[in-house]
């Protein structure tokens, strides 16, 4: 069998991180490729290379499809090829038709001198059933997107490509949010596609799903190809995959610690959190949880596990509905209701959106700084500007952030200098719980050893740490205990010493498969 | 890689390090060139010398009209309302939000203080506390539905608009309603009277712009050491005196003018109070500095412990009690209340925060652009209606230059 698509040698940089380097790929014509990894491991970066999002010039290497060198300068060229990418985040307009999401920018036009602008719908209705038909949904064409679920929705997604004629079509993580009878279905679909000639590469973390259907698999680490593997004689064994996604040598990254861990602070009994959209959905199921006095505790867990809504809920409410459980500090109960109240009770919670939701960005860096402790330099309702500026400067040397002056607007910062400028503010509100979230996403390197010395000083001085991560060598370099999430629930606990890349990926895989 | 040098000191306790930064920070201050300093304050500079311009430019084109001193009274008369709404509508921009009501809200008061004095004959003290907790009240409703209703601000307060124009109407029933008692008149007819009796001279008026002068200069000076002793970057010494010395002169010369025809009016007074105020209160408070967060980045405001919806609240409520004062001060200049006050008067007010700066998308804005942009419009008018420019041409060129002002700062932002 030839190859429908090759891809060498493919390097793509950002400023401060290489994000591919040198990966190669070859899908079969005709076959599910699966390509799996790691969170940041490169999966999406790589597709958005294939797609067009990063045009030819943006990254080095050569992409060949269908026997012919491509380069393409946006989505719209690779999707005349018939490559088509279906976004974890769906792409549909939930307020429009099934049919007219299915031929948005594609749509049948009626003949005539108004030809070009006029919509025929009878044609679009008739296609869009025939569609349907092939993706195995019954519902009307004319049904609103946003009426459906999210599985029927994920339908409507590959229905669409279908009318744009995919030859190679590429899921990203297609089933993170299916329940199994929707994934089962899916995945059904995907080698009935595959006996009607059209390529796939899936994107998944489920290891169970992708020796269902994948040919081959080929797994990326850090931006590197490992190796592919050829399923075609008998599936690849699990344990051979999470080794190769997670083997990585842990060299001297982290600065090193030696805890000093003093009586519980913070407890957590019986938490439970439900959707804010849908009041009937749990996200968070009932979860325990203590921190000690110099404690680092990691929460390990794939994107939508609920790490974040577990975090954010417990921070004065700021997610979910029908919150019920305790929080005990020093064995007393506290009320954590209102963000006043949790950041009284010495609760900080550090965002994983640094620019949505951790920072004013067109503000200046001393400004950001007290925001959340505002009356601390401010006697009687009036900001002592002098004082602001002390506490500011103050914090720029300690944590050495890297700007002109404390009255630089900090959306002029790197990444990294802008995470400081959050942590200077929780800081300065003297936490003695605080919970990060990715706090380290998005950092170049040098940056990523500075905050975690930052973090490890904080526990030194007896703080409680809750280190949310999505990169599993972090927490392991990081933590002093490591809960595995999945799904809202609490599924294994490890001390830092029993714990692994490998077990913890087990955790979650055994956890998510049944 | 090394350890940072911990030496103990807790990552969270200051102070001690305060004693370090001047030393570091004095040297940069005189390497802080004139004119990257002029660069980095273009916006506020380049605000006040726009007006300066304008005002020139009409002087000389009306033959010395625009300054005298009858002609300046009759600008500061004509613009206070503006101006004293403007100060609550950049708090409500720089919110994030917006108020399309409040010229009918200026009308709806005036129709109110009307009837409660000419009609009822109430006492105008009683009167005009009636009217601005009726303000405060209709802010608060507005505010209500805007912060706690989450309904976007442009749609409720263009129901206010409608609502309130036609409140004002069955008010009145059509009428026009006056005159208002003397000394209710006083607020925007009346001005600061004299004790010296001079030929020809206001002295009081003078006297008192001259001490606002010289308070100003010494607050400047003053606060610029306190800065200086914290180690901050000020501005190059020369600059800020010459600055200030000009500032300063202009006031005294203006007073000067007013003073030799008939004084500081009354209207100058509470709105130069109010400028001052507001100005305090958005760059020195807490509420202030916790408005700007709000509109700058609602979400990090909130997760920052700010109660995002209350602030957005009363920032409605402040623009409704501001929006009262400026129905009275015009009900009590045009001494009867018509159905037709306020008219249009919301889109100069915010003409006037966009010109002086503020960003439609919230969390930017300084009061003394507000302040500025209203009075560029108020110039603008008051200059061309003496050239005989008819109305219509005025509200052309008035568009032409909002639109101008604005995106000379977008483009000096994007570059």
């Amino acid at each position: 069998m030839e190859a429908i698509l090759e891809m060498q040698g493919i390097t793509k940089a950002f400023p401060g991180v290489r994000a591919l380097d040198n990966v190669n790929l070859v899908v079969r014509s005709g076959e599910i490729h699966a390509v799996v990894g790691e969170n940041g491991a490169g999966k999406s970066t790589l597709m958005k290379v294939l797609g067009g999002v990063y045009p030819y010039d943006s990254y080095t290497g050569a992409i060949r499809f269908e026997g012919r060198e491509r380069r393409f300068r946006d989505v719209s060229d690779s999707e005349k090829l018939g490559i088509i990418i279906i976004h974890q985040e769906l792409a549909l307009v939930p307020q429009l038709s099934i049919a007219e999401n299915i031929f948005l920018g594609n749509e049948p036009r009626i003949g005539g001198p108004f030809g070009p602008f006029v919509i025929d719908f009878p044609t679009a209705y008739r296609r869009t059933q025939a569609l349907l038909k092939k993706v195995g949904l019954a519902e009307s064409p004319s049904t609103l997107v946003g009426d459906l679920g999210v599985g029927k929705q994920q339908l409507v997604e590959i229905a669409k490509a279908l009318a744009k004629d995919v030859k190679l079509l590429i899921l990203d993580e297609p089933t993170a949010s299916l329940n199994e009878s929707d994934s089962d279905a899916l995945l059904e679909l995907l080698r009935d596609l595959r006996a009607h000639g059209i390529s796939c590469i899936l994107i998944s973390h489920k290891l169970n799903e992708i020796a269902k259907v994948a040919d081959s698999i080929t797994i990326l680490r850090d931006g590197v190809t490992v190796e592919t593997l050829d399923c075609r004689a008998g599936p690849a064994s699990e344990d051979h995959i999470i080794r190769s996604m997670v083997g990585r040598p842990m060299a001297d990254r982290y600065p090193r610690r030696s805890p000093q861990l003093g009586a519980t602070l913070f407890e957590v009994k019986d938490w439970q959190v439900f959707d804010p959209l849908h009041p009937a959905r749990p996200v968070i199921k009932g979860i325990d949880l203590n921190i000690r006095r110099g404690e680092i505790v990691g929460i390990a867990g794939l994107m939508g596990a609920g790490r974040t809504e577990f975090a954010m809920s417990l921070f004065g409410r700021s997610y979910g509905r029908r919150i019920s459980g305790k929080v005990l500090r020093a064995g007393q109960e506290i009320d954590v209701s209102t963000i006043e109240k949790a950041v009284g009770h010495g609760i900080a919670y550090v965002t994983e959106d640094r620019k949505g939701a951790g920072l004013v960005l067109n503000d200046e860096v001393g400004r950001n700084t007290t925001l959340a402790n505002l009356p601390a330099v401010a006697p009687r309702g009036i900001v002592d500007r002098g004082r602001e500026y002390v506490v500011a400067t103050d914090f720029r040397r300690k944590l050495n952030i890297r700007c002109a002056n404390v009255f630089q607007q900090v959306v002029n910062l790197s990444g990294g200098n802008q995470q400081k400028v959050v942590l200077s503010k929780w800081l300065f509100a003297d936490p003695q719980l605080l919970m990060l979230d990715e706090p380290t996403r998005g950092i170049d390197v040098g940056a990523k050893f500075e905050i975690y010395s930052i973090i490890a000083r904080l526990a030194e001085e007896g703080r409680c740490v809750m280190l949310i991560s999505s990169e599993m060598p972090e927490l392991l370099g990081m933590c002093d205990r490591i809960y595995v999430m999945c799904e809202g629930a609490f599924v294994a606990e490890f001390p830092v010493a029993e714990a692994s890349q490998e077990k913890i990926m087990r955790a979650i895989v055994k956890a998510g498969s049944h | 890689m090394e350890r940072q040098a911990t030496a103990q000191q807790s990552l969270v306790e200051h102070g001690s390090a305060g004693a370090a930064a001047p030393a570091e920070a004095s040297a940069s201050t005189v390497r802080a060139s004139y004119l990257d300093y002029l660069k980095h304050n273009m916006r506020e500079y380049g605000m006040l010398l726009s007006l300066v311009a304008i005002m020139v430019f009409f002087q000389f084109m009306t033959d010395g009209t625009l300054l005298q001193p009858l002609n300046l009274t009759n600008l500061v008369l004509q613009n206070s309302y503006i101006v004293i709404m403007a100060l609550g509508m950049l708090l409500v921009i720089v919110a994030g939000c917006i108020d399309l009501s409040v010229g009918s809200v200026c009308g709806f008061i005036g129709a109110l203080a009307a009837v409660l004095m000419v009609e009822y004959g109430l006492h105008f003290v009683p009167a005009v506390l009636i009217c601005l907790l009726a303000g405060a009240l209709i802010g608060g409703v507005q505010g209500w539905f805007v912060a706690f209703a989450r309904i976007p601000s442009f749609i409720v307060t263009l129901a206010g608009m409608l609502v309130f124009k036609g409140l004002a109407l069955a008010l009145l029933q059509g009428q026009s309603v006056g005159p208002f008692p003397t000394q209710f008149q006083l607020i925007s007819s009346g001005f600061v009277p004299d004790f010296f009796h001079v030929e020809g001279l206001r002295l009081t008026s003078l006297l008192l712009g001259a001490a606002v002068a010289v308070l100003m200069l010494v607050s400047r000076v003053r606060s610029r050491a306190s800065r200086i002793s914290y180690g901050m970057e000020e501005e190059p010494w020369l600059l800020f005196i010459t600055k200030n010395l000009v500032f300063a002169a202009i006031l005294v010369y203006l007073s000067y003018l007013l003073a030799s025809y008939k004084g500081l009016p009354n209207v100058l007074i509470v709105m130069g109070a109010l400028m001052l105020l507001y100005d305090f209160a958005t760059n020195r408070t807490t509420i202030g500095r916790r408005v700007y967060a709000l509109g700058g980045n609602a979400k990090a405001a909130k997760l920052s412990g700010i109660k995002t919806e209350r602030l957005a609240f009363y920032t409605f409520v402040n623009m409704g009690v501001l929006a009262a004062l400026a129905g009275l001060v015009f009900a009590a200049r045009l001494n009867t209340a018509t159905p037709k006050a306020g008219l249009g008067f919301e889109l100069d007010v915010i003409a006037a925060c966009f010109i002086g700066g503020a960003s439609a998308s919230g969390g930017v804005g300084k009061v003394m652009g507000a302040v500025i942009g209203a009075f560029i419009m108020g110039v603008m008018n008051n200059g061309m209606s003496i050239l005989g420019v008819g109305i219509d041409y005025q509200q052309v060129i008035k568009g032409l230059v909002l639109l101008a002002a604005v995106y000379v700062d977008v483009y000096n932002k994007n570059k």
